[in-house]
């Protein structure tokens, strides 16, 4: 193995009831990588994430961060571990300030810094530094979702989660943190991005593996992000 | 005669005193609500145990039996939490409302048992009643507990305030009324903000416990009942999915509930709870939302 691994799934099922939205999943992203997962709608990214998280609990199989199995444990309890995840939709506090969303975001460090706390945050997105005391909610879209990245990174997470961070963007705001997230991983910071933007996140990530139906169907790697019948084909893999 | 006319400052200090109190309730059980869900109809019987602690002190001194009235009613809210709510988090809103409803029935069928140790229904804190002695403001008689009632509900409600803005553990309160899921993901540790809620809810059942105590010295089982039902209706009307809008429902149905009380000839008040409820419907049926929940939708719409 190249790298040691941030993250390890290994055979994992996450249920619904009695249905299954992800089966037999295994993937690993090594320390410093950024690992893409694209797919439909549906296909299981989101449920993924989740169940990583502790939202939603693997039904069977093991998740390991750094090597140490986050079997049962609470959601919070895995945030302080040291996973940040950047939810569906954002989740911003709209009723309140830039800075207090920070703030929150200051709840799963696992010690305190020299320097300003918001510096991960501010650093890569200026503009939050400049509107830390305006109201979250009166943000434009492409600014609340440089808070939903700022507040998960000023908990210095070993591991960034992404769930379709570009959903809903403008074009620039897009290429502004397709650009961040480079910056983010430069700084060692490890990163699974879930994406629909197929051809972005093919020519940003290591790897980028396809979803489909709740199952791994293939893997691309850079060279593929031109190869747009490629990904079109693992799409539709079905 | 003018209804107008029957309200005097001796009422008008009496609807403040009385208003306040409620208003203290409605943000211990608006706490509760914003981190659970649940609304707690126990939270009568945790003033009614404060209430039962300080007639079993009377013979202390009153520091210390104010002392352990909060020491009770803080601890009885943390076992409510840690053996009740705790266990039953993920259950749906109606399993909650129904099982607070059978702790209160239980806490009261307990306080009964205690009570009739003695042969008689109902005890007396007699050591803090003379807060309940009346002092003359421009001639006119003001219960001194009156003003210690609207001071106490100012102090709290200014501290709480200050708490929820200004501190971490604030913030995350905050937070997790507002989206708890959101909150635990960004590692708020959940136990804790409802541990803060559960202990500062109880306080604010103390602090009623002691006021309403001075007024009416004689404890009984349904000690703080009625108050109850009516500072939920007041909640409700207010609009309980804030905070502060569930505490204006509550000083108002305090407030408005002497006035219409002092209004009605004496021998028409039966009929206070017939108006009041009267009232409720008619604002649920204008503002559905809210009285108070200005341009914002519906409860519903967030859960
Ligand atoms: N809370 C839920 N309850 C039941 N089924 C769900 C829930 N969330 C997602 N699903 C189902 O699980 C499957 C995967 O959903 P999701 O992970 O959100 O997909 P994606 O993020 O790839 O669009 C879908 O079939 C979806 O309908
Ligand atoms: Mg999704």
């Amino acid at each position: 193995m190249p790298e040691a691994a941030a993250l390890e799934l290994d055979g994992v099922e996450v249920r619904y009831g009695s249905v299954s939205a992800v089966r037999d999943l295994t993937l690993r992203v090594g320390k410093g990588e950024i690992v893409g997962l694209i797919g439909p709608n549906g296909a299981g990214k989101s449920t993924t994430l989740n169940a990583i998280m502790g939202l939603q609990p693997a039904h069977r199989g093991e998740i390991k961060l750094n090597g140490q199995a986050l079997r049962r444990r609470s959601v919070e309890s895995i945030a302080r571990a040291g996973i940040a995840l950047v939810p569906e939709g954002r989740r911003i506090f709209g009723d309140f300030t830039v800075e207090e969303n920070l703030r929150l975001g200051l709840a799963a460090r696992r010690r305190t810094y020299i320097g300003d706390p918001f510096g991960p945050a501010f650093e890569l997105f200026p503009i939050l530094s400049e509107f830390r005391g305006r109201q979250a909610g009166a943000l434009s879209g492409g600014q609340q979702q440089q808070l939903a990245i700022g507040r998960a990174l000023v908990s210095r997470p070993d591991l960034l989660l992404l769930d379709e961070p570009s959903l809903g963007l403008a074009p620039l705001a897009v290429d502004g943190i397709f650009k961040a997230f480079t910056e983010i991983r430069e700084v060692g910071t490890t990163i699974l991005l879930v994406e629909q933007r197929a051809q972005r996140t093919v020519a940003l990530a290591n790897r980028t593996h396809v979803l489909v139906g709740g199952e791994l169907r293939m893997t691309l790697g850079p060279a593929d992000a031109d190869d747009t019948e490629k990904i079109i084909a693992a799409y539709l893999a079905s | 005669m003018s209804v107008l006319a029957s309200i005097d400052l001796q009422t008008l200090g009496d609807a403040f005193g009385l208003g306040a109190i409620y208003a203290l309730m409605a943000v211990g059980i608006g706490l509760v609500f914003g981190v659970l869900r649940l609304v707690n109809f126990a939270y009568g019987q945790l003033i009614m145990a404060g209430a039962y602690t300080l007639a079993y002190t009377s013979g202390w001194p009153v520091a210390a039996s104010i002392v352990s009235c909060f020491a009770v009613v803080v601890a009885l809210s943390l076992a409510m939490d840690r053996v009740v709510f705790r266990p039953l988090r993920s259950s749906s809103p109606a399993v909650m409302l129904v099982t607070t409803f059978a702790i209160a029935f239980l806490l009261q069928a307990v306080a009964l048992i205690i009570d009739l140790r003695d042969g008689q229904l109902g005890e007396v804190a007699s050591s803090i009643a003379p807060l309940n002695q009346a002092v003359s403001v421009g001639g006119v008689d003001v219960r001194k507990v009156t003003f210690v009632a609207v001071g106490v509900a100012l102090g709290a409600l200014i501290a709480l305030a200050l708490v929820l803005t200004r501190t971490t553990i604030g913030l995350h309160t905050r937070a997790a009324a507002s989206d708890f899921r959101t909150a635990r993901l960004l590692g708020v540790r959940a136990n804790r903000v409802i541990a803060f809620a559960v202990v500062v809810s109880g306080l604010l059942a103390g602090a009623v416990a002691v006021l309403l105590t001075v007024q009416n010295p004689f404890v009984q089982p349904d000690f703080a009942l009625e108050d109850t039902i009516i500072v939920l209706v007041g909640v409700v009307v207010g609009g309980i999915d804030r905070l502060w809008t569930a505490t204006l429902g509550g000083f108002a149905i305090g407030f408005v509930s002497v006035l219409v009380n002092a209004a009605l000839p004496t021998d028409q008040t039966v009929f206070l709870p017939s108006v009041v409820y009267a009232l409720v419907i008619v604002v649920l049926l204008l503002r559905p939302a809210g009285l108070f929940a200005w341009g914002r939708r519906a409860a519903m719409e967030r859960v």
